[in-house]
């Protein structure tokens, strides 16, 4: 709603007006039709502009390091976990949690469109619905990684998850080191959403304590 | 179908360029578009697979070229109209000439807070799984012109099937109003060799979520 103001920075520019005008004759139209409330439009974006997100994603991380019998239900079945949580009402169902390790690297990417956790991560980036993304990640997962910055040891172990059905994923990184005794309060906000894309790796505690 | 939209594997699309602090939205339109799309899905105007069918329909060159949300408009505005929502000249107009079809539920308030759940797509098993964790099995080397969740790399792969996720709605029939005719879906995980070939990262592996149709006994 409050972001018409970079809308030239993003190379929408160009569908801005033409967009704006069809999209609105859509919803005049489907509202005098009487299929839609213009009000639960609103309701709906509120919600994800600023209720549903990835730092409900980095709560059930921060536990799960916080707590190895949550881990471990969460491991085993990721909707049953979350629900309990009750950080959400209802969390979709078949939502899977794969655990970084040493050894292992997991990345999710959905290479026919754009599938994603949004109970726990809230919508997706732009770049993970981008043509570079949804190529790359299946067959250079390392130069992807490289574009985030992110360089990983030579002999770990990359694992990717093509999400072409409706079972999500939510990557639970390593517990960063110099984190060992925090709550699940501090450690919440180590949690980033491209951590558990598996794009990126927690924050550095020391630079947050 | 094997459309552009089926990327995993192609080359030529540049670098992932993540934008920092990025917004939800990047226009108040693209709000508008998202919460039309899952409006009209919840009045069940038209299931999952008819929509991602709708994006993959677009012409390859339109596929490309259009913003995420602006193929969510183009698809809203092509459904809308193909399965008698709205007729193209009340869009054009920007106000509707006729009364509206009859639908069982308006997309009010209430049920904006049902939607904000995803629904359960898992379906009671019609019959035994046909494979077992550790199977060897073979992606079938389909070619269907109308929508698939089988990606084109993992087409005549061999993998293993890493696990059993239930009976789960089968896009492939769910899509062209063939029923949800569910199906077993599993995961199946290939090395990154057997999809690129010999040079591929030796430590690389990638799985699919893989239903049933999909899949062969891969003979040894």
């Amino acid at each position: 709603m409050a972001h018409d103001h970079d809308e030239e920075h993003h190379g929408h520019g160009s569908e801005l007006s033409e967009m704006q005008l069809r999209v609105r004759a859509l919803e005049t139209v489907l509202a005098e039709k009487g299929y839609i409330d213009p009000a639960a439009l609103d309701a709906m974006i509120e919600a994800y502009e600023t209720r549903i997100g990835p730092h409900i994603g980095a709560r059930v991380v921060a536990k799960a390091w916080a707590d190895p019998a949550f881990k471990r239900a969460l491991l085993d079945d990721a909707t049953g976990a979350v629900h309990g949580l009750g950080l959400i009402n209802r969390v979709g169902d078949h939502l899977i949690a794969v655990e970084n390790s040493a050894t292992l690297h997991n990345m999710i990417v959905c290479t026919l469109c754009s599938c994603y956790p949004w109970e726990v991560l809230g919508l997706p980036p732009v770049w993970y619905k981008s043509a570079p993304y949804r190529s790359r990640a299946v067959n250079d997962p390392r130069g992807v990684l490289a574009d985030f910055g992110l360089s990983l040891p030579a002999d770990t172990q990359i694992r990717v998850w093509d999400s072409t059905a409706e079972t999500r994923f939510i990557v639970v990184p390593m517990r960063p080191a110099g984190s060992e005794g925090w709550s699940e309060e501090k450690l919440a906000p180590l949690v980033t959403r491209d951590c558990m894309i598996g794009t990126g790796l927690p924050k550095d505690p020391r630079g947050i304590a | 179908m094997d459309g552009v939209h089926d990327m995993g594997g192609m080359h030529g699309f540049g670098k992932v360029e993540p934008e920092q602090n990025e917004p939800v939205f990047h226009a108040e339109w693209e709000s508008r578009c998202l919460a039309l799309n899952r409006a009209m899905g919840a009045i069940g105007a038209w299931n999952i697979d008819v929509g991602r069918s709708g994006i993959e329909e677009l012409p390859p060159e339109v596929y490309l070229t259009r913003s995420y949300y602006g193929k969510w408009a183009l698809r809203l505005e092509k459904l809308v109209v193909k399965l008698g929502f709205a007729g193209a000249d009340e869009i054009a107009a920007g106000r509707a000439l006729r009364p509206g079809k009859t639908i069982e539920r308006k997309f009010d308030v209430p049920a904006m807070s049902r939607t904000l759940a995803r629904g359960s797509f898992g379906r009671k098993e019609t019959s035994p799984a046909r494979f077992q964790v550790g199977d060897r099995v073979r992606a079938k080397n389909i070619h269907p012109a109308t929508h698939t969740r089988l990606p084109r790399y993992a087409r005549g792969r061999v993998g293993v099937i890493e696990a059993l996720r239930g009976c789960h709605v089968f896009p492939d029939s769910a899509a062209i109003g063939a029923g949800e005719n569910p199906q077993w879906l599993y995961t199946v995980l290939f090395e990154g060799r057997e999809l690129w070939g010999e040079n591929a990262d030796p430590t690389l592996r990638v799985s699919i979520e893989a239903f049933d149709p999909y899949l062969e006994t891969a003979v040894p």
